[in-house]
């Protein structure tokens, strides 16, 4: 999918000279279209031998038992478990039918995950020597950079349509589903305490309320220090060096993610590698996935796309070793946490951002809009509460 | 002819049509309306028992969704508006492609035909560039005559206008065929007299050509009503429903909610929802067709 889908073309001839029988053949997707267009391959029993899965879709086609458990295979191969970050691995690890244990359903493949970039010379300015580390620090570090410049300038950016931030803040309060899975917890303190810092930044003009489509171009504007802190992620690295002028290229760096009271978890994002049960060439299917998880492929991966390894062996080549923005994602990469793993995740995770735009633009209060988005999540798992009492 | 032998024969040559409309239309008609009273979800997909019969329920919560009324509204704004836009621009362009005086008719009825021919996907891309905040020739032309640059597709305000705009740029080249065809069929002596009589232009269009092309227009208008109240492609190729769910139409919702978050029974129930709306509309249209003494 993406651009993956275009550079593992390049990484195949290595696997074609140890695996002669084997014929890969890639299909392209583009994100927007690949969700619809899987699940009715589904439908239509034509879906692939394997494929590029985003780990957030994996329950879906859990749910659909379309996955084929990897555990023996995995282990029959001798591919380390633990030398996956394990918030990501936790990403594939689904419960057992059973109800006993869990099954891995994909191999991670590459990671996605949000923390702080900044711009080092304006924290600086503003009497801050090092990068916040807890909520506390950070707001006190956007009002003095927000003081320091005139009327138009911001401390952070933090796109209104992008749901990562404030779903990172919820993740360092504590879980946002209940009773196994079955009831929102968006009216609990927890998730409130999330909202608030969250809404409290834009209330108080610390960031714009903008989508990111209001702002033209967001290299631009940090380069100019609208803003000098932007939750995102690891493309962004690459963008960065590309898209900023020179001037602005000494004084840009990364960091963890700030949390309640100390460095905080944040997102497990990426793609896995999953194999289908449908597929008559899981052999075949599955040493591609095994070559394309070896450290050494990885790291041609990284080298190709910038896309940031699973495997911690991988992080050991010179060029992300020693690369500086980087290893702030291999801090943050050791305290993620898997999202909620339903289904109706990726759903629940868009109201919620709806939830958080009403409050940000003031046509609810807080108070209300959490009720509100906890009586829909509730009405949303209904069919859950149904299933699992029908197999109780 | 026995009228038994006649019968048979109707029925053996509207056979063939009649199979084809059933197996392609009238099955999966049926099929979608008892989709839409089952609660066909994911976990529907992957195990059938757990499918449940809910009766009317899909359409009661639909009727509560905030989302689902936006979307209705959106639409509407979009049929309130574009229709007589597009209308509009058809005729004036039938008007003057049907004029004495213009010159190269066959140049400008294919150039204004072209873009109906196209692909919708192909020219919203354009048109996405042409819509373009920074570097859109829309925009370079406003800022020619001093208007600031608008965000036409990331201004909740603006993103509908611009779909409009879109829309009946596509689309009003097929009315504009049609609305010429018939004002060709008026005999021109029929101006003539009138002229004879002292009628200027405007009375002439006022009382003459409107009412000859009553019939025509009314048509035209439900069909363009129809096809606008089933607006799909535009915002999914241009704007994905956004900014601001602002150009989310009600097929876009319905093809959110089946092919996004796969309730397909959710979905049915839209598209039935939405098939009651057009036909009312139609049906109200149609009282246009009616001229003052009563004959239709």
């Amino acid at each position: 999918m993406g651009r993956e889908a275009e550079v593992v073309a390049q990484l195949l001839p290595a696997f074609h000279a140890r695996h002669p029988n084997v014929q890969v053949r890639v299909q392209q997707l583009p994100w927007t279209a690949a969700h619809e267009k899987l699940l009715t391959a589904y439908a239509g029993n034509s879906l692939p031998d394997l494929c590029q899965l985003g780990n957030t879709w994996l329950p879906e086609f859990a749910a659909l038992d379309a996955l084929e458990p990897l555990d023996d295979r995995v282990a029959a191969a001798g591919i380390p478990r633990d030398d996956y970050y394990a918030g990501i691995l936790d990403t594939n690890l689904m419960p057992a039918a059973t109800g006993a244990g869990t099954r891995l359903l994909g191999l991670p493949w590459y990671v996605d995950t949000r923390l702080l970039f900044y711009r080092t010379d304006l924290l600086r300015a503003a009497g801050h020597t090092r990068a916040p580390q807890t909520w506390a620090e950070w707001r006190e570090a956007m009002q003095a950079i927000k003081q320091r410049g005139d009327a138009r300038n911001f401390g952070a950016l933090l796109p209104l349509n992008e749901p990562d931030p404030l779903f990172a803040f919820a993740l360092q309060q504590g879980p946002l589903l209940n009773a196994d899975d079955t009831r929102g917890a968006f009216s609990q303190p927890a998730f409130r305490r999330a909202l608030d810092f969250y809404a409290g930044i834009f209330r108080d003009g610390l960031a714009p309320a903008m989508n990111d489509t209001q702002i033209s171009n967001v290299w631009d504007e940090f380069g100019r220090g609208l803003f000098a802190f932007y939750v995102t992620g690891p493309w962004n690295i690459g963008e960065f060096r590309r898209r900023l002028p020179a001037s602005a290229q000494g004084s840009w760096a990364t960091a963890p993610l700030p949390g309640p009271d100390g460095p905080g978890v944040s997102t497990a994002g990426g793609s896995s590698l999953v194999l289908f049960k449908g597929s008559p060439r899981k052999e075949a299917a599955w040493q591609l996935i095994a070559y394309l998880s070896e450290t050494e492929t990885m790291q041609r991966f990284h080298a190709l796309t910038g896309d940031l390894p699973p495997r911690r062996s991988a992080w050991r080549s010179p060029t992300l070793a020693n690369d500086v923005p980087s290893q702030a994602f291999a801090q943050q990469l050791e305290r993620v946490r898997a999202a909620p793993k339903i289904p109706e995740w990726e759903r629940i995770f868009q109201e919620m951002q709806l939830t958080a735009e009403r409050v940000v633009h003031r046509t609810q209060t807080a108070e209300a809009a959490c009720v509100q988005l906890n009586a829909w999540v509730d009405a949303l798992l209904e069919k859950r509460r149904w299933l699992r009492e029908r197999h109780a | 002819m026995h009228a038994g032998k006649r019968s048979v024969a109707a029925w053996v040559l509207a056979g063939p049509a009649l199979l084809v409309i059933a197996v392609f239309f009238a099955l999966p008609v049926i099929a979608g309306l008892a989709l839409s009273l089952t609660d066909f979800d994911l976990y529907a997909l992957a195990d059938l028992s757990t499918l449940r019969f809910v009766g009317l329920q899909n359409y009661a919560r639909l009727l509560q969704t905030p989302l689902f009324w936006q979307a209705f509204g959106n639409t509407l704004y979009f049929v309130v508006v574009g229709v007589p836009v597009s209308i509009g621009l058809s005729l004036a362009a039938a008007l003057l492609l049907s004029a004495r005086v213009a010159r190269w008719h066959g140049f400008f009825r294919t150039a204004l035909f072209a873009p109906v021919v196209t692909t919708v996907v192909a020219v919203a891309v354009i048109w996405r560039y042409l819509l373009h905040t920074r570097y859109g020739l829309i925009n370079q032309a406003l800022a020619g005559i001093g208007i600031d640059p608008v965000n036409w597709l990331g201004d909740p305000h603006w993103s509908m206008p611009a779909i409009i705009l879109f829309s009946a740029w596509k689309n009003f080249g097929y009315n504009m065929i049609i609305l010429l065809a018939a004002l060709q069929a008026v005999p021109r002596d029929l101006y003539e007299a009138a002229r004879v009589d002292g009628a200027g232009p405007l009375r002439q269009f006022t009382d003459m050509t409107v009412p000859i092309l009553m019939p025509t227009l009314v048509m035209v208008g439900i069909m363009t009503t129809t096809g606008y109240f089933q607006l799909f492609a535009e915002p999914y190729v241009m704007t994905q429903g956004g900014p601001l769910r602002s150009t989310v139409s009600v097929l876009y919702f319905m093809y959110e909610e089946g092919f996004r978050w796969w309730n397909l029974g959710n979905a049915s129930a839209v598209a039935f929802l939405l098939f009651i709306v057009i036909f009312g509309v139609s049906k109200l249209l149609l009282r246009f067709d009616r001229d003052p003494e009563g004959r239709t």
